[in-house]
């Protein structure tokens, strides 16, 4: 298992980059890892997805699909698209310190 | 990454319930991917993207050698006698069962996907030449769909994109 450090913090990562380890997470990791996927700057609504894949994954313990997290997160499918443009299922996982979302809508 | 410029099309020429959903899964997985989607509504496919018929698509039993009765919790592999298939009601049932299999796996109605899909950025398109075919109008349409397109049209627009035929 390959590891690297981001804000100081070495944590577990796969092969496509995505952290193993979803305790290792935190916040500073979050924003520096949405930086690396193009979003300069979490805002509010970021937060609300994110915290939102957090605790469904705690719960579930995979990352939650797009439409779970639509229908969860009062966020839509046209701002979530927005807010994570070009692939929001990878990218929220990713930023979220989650493996890929498991299932297929 | 390598998802930055990638396109899918696809083509959806039929409409029944079963046949509806592989390029709306698929769709969905790439929009989720970041990749640009494309779908063109053909022949029967037009019921997908039509007011009057996108809530009433339907699955026949006759002549569906996948269909097993295992499906329906019966033992072995016994499919549903084509003689019972033919039966008033049949299609109805078997349409019931698909589409209460697809809700108890968190599936949306084809609707409500194809809405969720066009929220997500794919841009739908409508066969010329069926909508000629059909009689039918722009505002026959569910909303969301782009235009009305012809095949030639459609070539020129996916030319740089991988295209999947349903």
């Amino acid at each position: 298992m390959a590891t690297r450090t981001i804000c100081g913090v070495t944590v577990q990562v796969n092969d496509e980059g995505f952290m193993t380890n979803p305790a290792e997470w935190n916040k500073d990791i979050a924003v520096e890892l949405a930086k690396e996927e193009g979003i300069a700057e979490l805002t509010p609504n970021h937060w609300k997805v994110i915290d939102f894949c957090r605790q469904s994954a705690a719960t579930s313990g995979a990352a939650p699909t797009i439409r779970t997290i639509t229908s969860g997160s009062g966020i839509s499918t046209k701002e979530l698209f927005s807010l994570f443009p070009k692939g929001p299922a990878k990218k929220v996982a990713k930023i979220s310190g989650l493996g890929k979302p498991e299932g297929c809508v | 990454m390598a998802d930055d410029n990638r396109k899918i099309a696809f083509i959806c020429s039929k409409g029944d319930l079963d046949m509806a959903y592989p390029a709306l899964i698929m769709g969905w997985a790439a929009l989720g991917n970041g990749i640009d989607v494309t779908i063109f509504f053909t022949f029967w496919g037009m019921d997908l993207i039509t007011n009057k018929r996108v809530d009433h698509l339907e699955l026949a039993p006759v002549a569906n050698t996948s269909m097993k009765m295992s499906m329906m919790g019966v033992p072995g592999n016994l499919g549903i006698p084509n003689v019972m298939g033919i039966l008033p009601g049949m299609t109805a049932f078997t349409t019931n069962f698909m589409n209460n299999k697809m809700k108890s796996l968190g599936v949306p109605p084809v609707r409500e996907y194809l809405a969720m899909m066009v929220d997500a950025g794919a841009q739908l398109y409508a066969c010329k030449m069926s909508v000629d075919m059909f009689g039918l109008k722009k505002e026959d349409f569910i909303d969301g769909v782009c235009d009305i397109v012809t095949a030639s049209d459609f070539i020129d627009m996916v030319a740089d994109a991988q295209v999947i035929f349903i």
